[in-house]
């Protein structure tokens, strides 16, 4: 796809989503949530765009949520603006840092080490009595350039949220474009070529890492402002879990789709609360089983396979 | 002509059904109750389904107009009632996203709910802004309304401060001469906070005992061998402990062939819920609390003889705690809306009415006299009661039975728990 028809087809896609939140107010809550979620998923499919994939996204999650509550509910700054950017700096600091410790480790090992980094932080989280513990705490009375988000003003809330979730995508399709973006492809299908082509593999994984821990700190500092309230489950490996399992059903290969498949799983989630509340783990978990049997390269797929079966026809 | 006629006698009573139906649809619709517990998960056996099954059976009564006078009325002061139940497993976002939905979806017209402490205080807020009624029904934290100041949330059973103030003062008042204690609770927020409670309660009323082991084992571990086998060592005369469900009783089934119940005095805050299945396994003069006075230590009244027969006849078990908390909520929820309704037969009180009658108010339940007076009137405070364990022909009986009144365990309006239990004086 050209950049073009790209930037049409994403901006057609933010008017859609403005447009459908604004007719059904009740699913803007829903929505706004599904996209910062999406965001935190967005950077896992830049990464896993490169072979990697982390178990850890839940970090920086949490790392975003805490940013904002902890600046809100202690120091007192209430503009979402600063929240974010002081989300992002300190997510691109951390990252930076850790980048440097796990840049050499590939497959599970990655996994794992970013899996066990996160759940330290979940430690620590847990045993601050000061921050509520496992309880959390609010985040109160926010307003993004002025404007209050959060709490009941969802739509503006969702207008905001849609903002940084068309954003994270044009960032993320930009810097698929550049050099290290191409090279991150590369380094999945043989590492060893990359390296003979004088690029430092490591470097490329530690931006990969840092571009989706800014993405996840974004998206959690987002969602902490949505829901008012964050706790260490954020870190949890749950979280992170759910981020891998939203990224499998979105599949890799579009910017798009993890946002498709975050809101498919918080819309089943919801309404099988609702109407199955005593089974909806077993409608979610069908659900999810169906979606990975009939479409292994997850929602990606279903474009790729209208395309192909054009092709045959065509031909 | 049999057919003729039976076709026609169908045709008349579908009439007769419709005209009924209609009929009654011109009453005022059902008051909407959002019941959110656990229906999976950890807290879903010991806690969430007894729950859920006291709200059924509530209902159940109120509409049969078979509840103790004076709730006799029918439903709500005559307006059916009707639930709508969904689980609480999920997490803090999931459950705020479920709150928007049961009010603006299912159309609740109030909410009772939240096992845990986490979801009240993420649910919380999100009533406050959306002007709707939230009967927190059994998390522990003091913090909601320590924190926050609200209009449209309550809490209509006590917090969890005065559980393990009580226990303190229990341990305190029965064991004359202990210098040495420990606790074992779980490492998150329920766990520390009882243990920091009962630890600076100690601190207060008895600053020579000193803490010789503080064990905080991960939610759900199971495994407690290396954390009894540290306690035995330290030798503590009292042990503390604010486990539930599963966990506790894996301690209790992991410690008693350890004699750990006999070498010490082991005090259990939430022990009530392990008594039913457990019986037999809990040693005797084992401390138990039951979070207020429930099940076990509820006080003779009509409300807990109705509920004890009536649970029993319909679950063959007998109720405990969080099925005490939960109708005790509703009970508030019915008590403030027919005082808001007045005598006036046609009106249906606003949410407004309802939540101004329930501040600061005093009723009764199965569990004794219930003050809404913390909070600015929003928090109950109630008494407790401890006690010890003693099996008598295979079912847990208590003796020693200590109760304490709801001043005694409960800090004055306005005043933070944690400042509270530093003023606490030696006794």
């Amino acid at each position: 796809m050209n950049a073009a028809r790209f930037f049409a087809l994403i901006a057609i896609l933010g008017v859609a989503v403005a447009c459908v939140g604004y007719a059904f107010p009740a699913i803007n809550f829903l929505l706004a949530v599904a996209l910062s979620k999406g965001l935190a998923v967005l950077g896992l499919v830049m990464m896993m765009r490169a072979g990697l994939v982390s178990f850890g996204q839940g970090l920086f999650y949490a790392i975003g949520g805490y940013t904002a509550g902890i600046l809100s509910h202690l120091y007192k700054v209430h503009e979402a603006s600063l929240l974010i950017g002081a989300a992002v700096l300190l997510s691109t600091g951390l990252a930076l840092v850790v980048s440097f410790l796990i840049a050499r480790y590939r497959d599970i090992f990655f996994a794992m080490l970013t899996l066990a980094l996160s759940m330290i932080l979940y430690g620590l989280l847990v045993k601050s009595a000061a921050l509520g513990g496992t309880d959390g705490f609010n985040v109160k009375s926010i307003t993004f350039l002025g404007m209050p988000i959060g709490g009941t003003a969802r739509y503006s809330s969702l207008l905001v949220v849609l903002g940084f979730a068309l954003g994270g995508i044009v960032a993320s399709y930009v810097y698929s474009r550049t050099a290290f973006g191409r090279l991150a492809e590369g380094l999945k299908e043989n590492e060893i070529r990359v390296e003979y082509l004088g690029a430092s593999a490591d470097l490329i994984v530690r931006i990969s890492y840092v571009g989706s821990a800014v993405l996840a700190a974004i998206g959690g500092a987002l969602a902490g402002i949505l829901v008012g309230h964050v706790d260490p489950e954020m870190a949890f490996w749950a979280t992170s879990g759910e981020f891998v399992v939203i990224a499998v059903l979105g599949g890799s290969a579009s910017l798009i789709t993890p946002f498709a498949a975050a809101l498919v799983l918080e819309f089943v989630r919801s309404y099988a609360t609702q109407y199955a509340p005593n089974t909806w783990q077993l409608v979610l978990g069908v659900i999810i089983f169906a979606l990975i049997l009939f479409l292994p390269a997850g929602l990606a797929g279903l474009h790729k396979r209208r395309k192909h079966a054009k092709t045959t026809v065509g031909a | 002509m049999t057919n003729r006629h039976s076709v026609r006698f169908l045709l008349a009573a579908s009439v007769a059904a419709f005209v009924a139906s209609s009929a009654s649809a011109q009453e005022a619709p059902a008051f909407r109750i959002g019941i959110v517990t656990f229906l999976s998960g950890a807290a879903a056996g010991p806690f969430g389904i007894p729950a859920k099954n006291a709200a059924d059976l509530f209902a159940e009564a109120a509409n049969k107009g078979a509840l103790p006078a004076p709730y006799a009325a029918k439903g709500f002061g005559g307006r059916a009632i009707e639930l709508v139940t969904i689980d609480e497993a999920g997490g803090a976002t999931k459950q705020v996203s479920e709150f928007q939905n049961l009010v603006e979806q299912q159309k609740v017209d109030a909410v009772v709910g939240y096992i845990s402490s986490g979801d009240c205080v993420a649910v919380a807020p999100a009533a406050e802004q959306m002007k709707k009624l939230l009967l927190l029904f059994d998390c522990g934290t003091p913090r909601i309304f320590e924190e926050g100041s609200y209009k449209y949330v309550f809490r209509p059973v006590g917090h969890a401060a005065m559980d393990n103030v009580a226990a303190a003062i229990y341990v305190n008042a029965t064991n004359k001469d202990f210098k040495k204690y420990a606790g074992i609770n779980q490492n998150y927020a329920w766990g520390q906070d009882s243990w920091n409670d009962f630890e600076a309660t100690l601190k207060a009323i008895r600053p020579q005992a000193v803490v010789v082991s503080s064990q905080m084992p991960k939610l759900g571990a199971g495994q407690y061998n290396a954390e009894i086998s540290a306690i035995l060592a330290a030798e503590p005369e009292v042990l503390h402990s604010s486990f539930w469900g599963g966990d506790l009783e894996g301690l209790v089934l992991q410690g008693a062939p350890r004699n750990l119940f006999k070498t010490m005095n082991v005090v259990l805050t939430a022990g009530e819920t392990a008594t039913h299945r457990q019986a037999q396994q809990i040693p005797d003069g084992t401390i138990i609390g039951a979070r207020g006075p429930n099940a076990i230590f509820a006080p003779e009244n009509a409300y807990n003889t109705w509920l004890r027969a009536a649970y029993s006849a319909k679950f063959n078990a007998l109720p405990s705690y969080p099925s005490y908390h939960m109708v005790q909520s509703l009970l508030a929820l019915k008590f403030a809306y027919e005082k808001a309704k007045g005598g006036d037969t046609n009106k249906a009180p606003t949410t407004d009415e309802i939540a101004g009658a329930l501040r600061g108010t005093t009723f009764e339940g199965p569990s004794g006299t219930v003050k809404m007076s913390l909070g600015g009137g929003q928090q109950a405070i109630q008494g407790t009661a401890y006690g010890r364990t003693k099996l008598v022909d295979g079912k847990t009986t208590v003796v020693d039975v200590r109760r304490f009144a709801a001043e005694e365990v409960n800090p004055p309006d306005g005043v933070k728990t944690s400042e509270w239990i530093k003023t606490l004086k030696v006794k």
